[in-house]
């Protein structure tokens, strides 16, 4: 444990140290502060548009952190040669991939405190309420939701050779997930055989990242989720996460390291 | 070979000339988008257009909180915004077909469910005495930035307009619709709406009887002759004349109001009643 938490600590300090969190997280505060701005119809108390887009620029900018920074670990350590002395400690291939998987999802657990902090901040500005509990379950979720990516990002990066083919496909895939995936079953019924099938196969089989975004609960001050669907929906995260990570285990107990 | 700073300078003296010689012209070229008015129109030219129809719906979503079919349930059923139906823009069709999702198709579905807005509400307005805004207040950005995009579409204004009644901002429902003729000045729906502002805020009877009179003109010039008229709108004018015109005393105007309206009215017995009514005396 010590060795793969010794792992994790390095990877943390290497997003304290890269400047992608501070220009995302600018970014993100000038954008919503710049809307925030916009005089509409003299009303001060108008919040949800901002709510949304905040939410947004922040959904998009964790998905740019979580990738963008486990995209590189493997590749980098393979590059710069550091793996062979790494490996030689000893650390096994599998605690370095859980410990590369844990540094990467509690750096990324850091930002998304500081990002819905900042959300916080803004909607109680306007709105004068502090929902903790449904604020509590989106950060889980949406921390959730970065873990099976940042899983299936650690098996691209074993499996393709660059990072930003890793990087681009992992985007596209779960921009793809996000968008359509609660639909697919719906339009593989009305399709004929043998495309109903792929395609329900296909709906069944993905990790359905979609329900860890309760973004619309947010922004129209809906109740929060039952706790008993909640911890069901951990428990299915945590499922693809170990799936995933058993998988880059799997390949890169056999990959050679040169 | 010459140095690389005489090369240099050499570049910047062409560039700056070649700067002077086309800013001008470009200034003047009838393309240039630098003239249009408006940060969007600048940036997105005429393609704007395209996406003001998207923020119209957004602001349809923010009144069912969040509750709305998607493209693939839309394709199954064409339906009205139900933010226009409210603001008498478009013809009620009421509340049938808000199921979109029907039954749960398997369990991800069902599970699913509970992370999104499935049940089908509305913003409430608030009619506490002296709370102005109301939570409707939610749709707005959208709809002004829907008539950003595009000027053009009128449902922007008078749907904005008349959620800004329901909050009693007549003063900013006002500016907008007038806004709105300026891009639009023929637009019958728009004199019509900002007639209901002067008739519900200052109480200014002579005004909205002029701009109710201006938009039945308008209609006539504009919709009488096509193949399906606007009737719906021509029936919303003519109501409010009536009433007006009832209020002030002119029943001969108001007859010759509701005789109009009998003529596309999917009742005309019941307005043929009303007009005997009134002609025995019976407001």
């Amino acid at each position: 444990m010590n060795v793969i938490w010794a792992i994790a600590t390095v990877v943390i300090k290497e997003l304290l140290r890269r400047k992608d969190f501070y220009v995302l997280f600018i970014l993100t505060a000038l954008i919503t502060l710049m809307m925030g701005s916009i005089n509409l119809f003299d009303d001060r108390n108008i919040v949800r548009y901002l709510k949304e887009i905040c939410l947004l620029l922040v959904w998009i900018s964790s998905l740019v952190i979580a990738i963008s920074t486990t995209a590189r670990q493997i590749p980098a350590e393979r590059e710069q040669r550091t793996i062979f002395p790494l490996l030689a400690k000893p650390v096994s291939r599998g605690q370095l991939i859980t410990g590369k998987f844990l540094g990467c999802w509690l750096a990324c657990g850091i930002a998304l405190v500081v990002f819905y902090l900042f959300f916080g901040l803004i909607s109680a500005s306007r709105e004068h309420e502090w929902p903790v509990a449904n604020y509590f379950q989106a950060v889980v979720l949406h921390w959730c939701a970065l873990g099976i990516l940042i899983a299936v990002t650690l098996l691209g990066s074993i499996v393709f050779a660059a990072p930003s083919s890793n990087g681009t496909i992992v985007f596209v895939i779960a921009a793809g997930i996000f968008t359509i995936a609660r639909h697919l079953h719906k339009v593989a019924l009305s399709m004929a055989e043998p495309a109903r099938t792929i395609v329900s196969a296909i709906y069944f089989t993905i990790p359905h990242l979609e329900l860890f975004d309760v973004r619309d609960l947010i922004i129209h001050n809906l109740p929060p989720v039952p706790w008993l669907i909640w911890v069901t929906a951990l428990f299915y995260a945590a499922a693809y996460t170990a799936l995933f990570l058993l998988a880059a285990w799997l390949m890169f107990r056999r990959r050679a390291l040169n | 070979m010459p140095s690389p700073g005489l090369s240099l300078a050499c570049l910047f003296t062409f560039c700056f000339t070649l700067a002077t010689f086309l800013l001008p012209w470009f200034q003047h070229w009838s393309g240039s988008r630098s003239q249009q008015a408006g940060f969007l129109a600048t940036v997105m030219g005429d393609s704007r257009r395209l996406f003001a129809n998207h923020f119209l719906v957004k602001a349809d979503v923010y009144f069912h909180r969040g509750y709305y079919p998607s493209i693939f349930d839309q394709a199954k059923e064409a339906h009205s915004l139900h933010i226009a139906e409210d603001a008498g823009a478009v013809e009620e069709k009421g509340e049938e077909g808000t199921d979109y999702l029907g039954q749960p198709k398997d369990w991800i579905d069902r599970f699913g469910r509970n992370f999104y807005p499935s049940r089908h509400s509305h913003l409430e307005h608030d009619d506490t005495p002296g709370k102005s805004t109301g939570p409707e207040r939610e749709i707005l950005p959208w709809l002004k930035l829907s008539a950003s995009l595009d000027p053009q579409k009128v449902e922007s204004y008078t749907v904005a307009a008349y959620w800004l009644r329901q909050m009693n901002n007549y003063e900013e429902a006002e500016n907008f619709l007038r806004e709105g003729l300026r891009a639009n000045p023929n637009s019958y729906e728009i004199l019509f709406e900002l007639g209901r502002v002067y008739a519900e805020g200052p109480k200014d009877t002579r005004m909205a009887r002029n701009l109710w009179e201006l938009a039945l003109r308008r209609w006539n010039e504009q919709e009488a002759n096509k193949p399906e008229p606007n009737n719906f709108m021509l029936s919303q004018i003519c109501t409010y004349l009536v009433e007006l015109e009832l209020k002030e005393g002119n029943l001969a105007k108001a007859v010759s109001y509701l005789e109009t309206m009998k003529k596309v009215s999917p009742n005309p017995d019941a307005v043929q009643k009303r007009i005997e009514e009134i002609k025995q005396g019976k407001n």
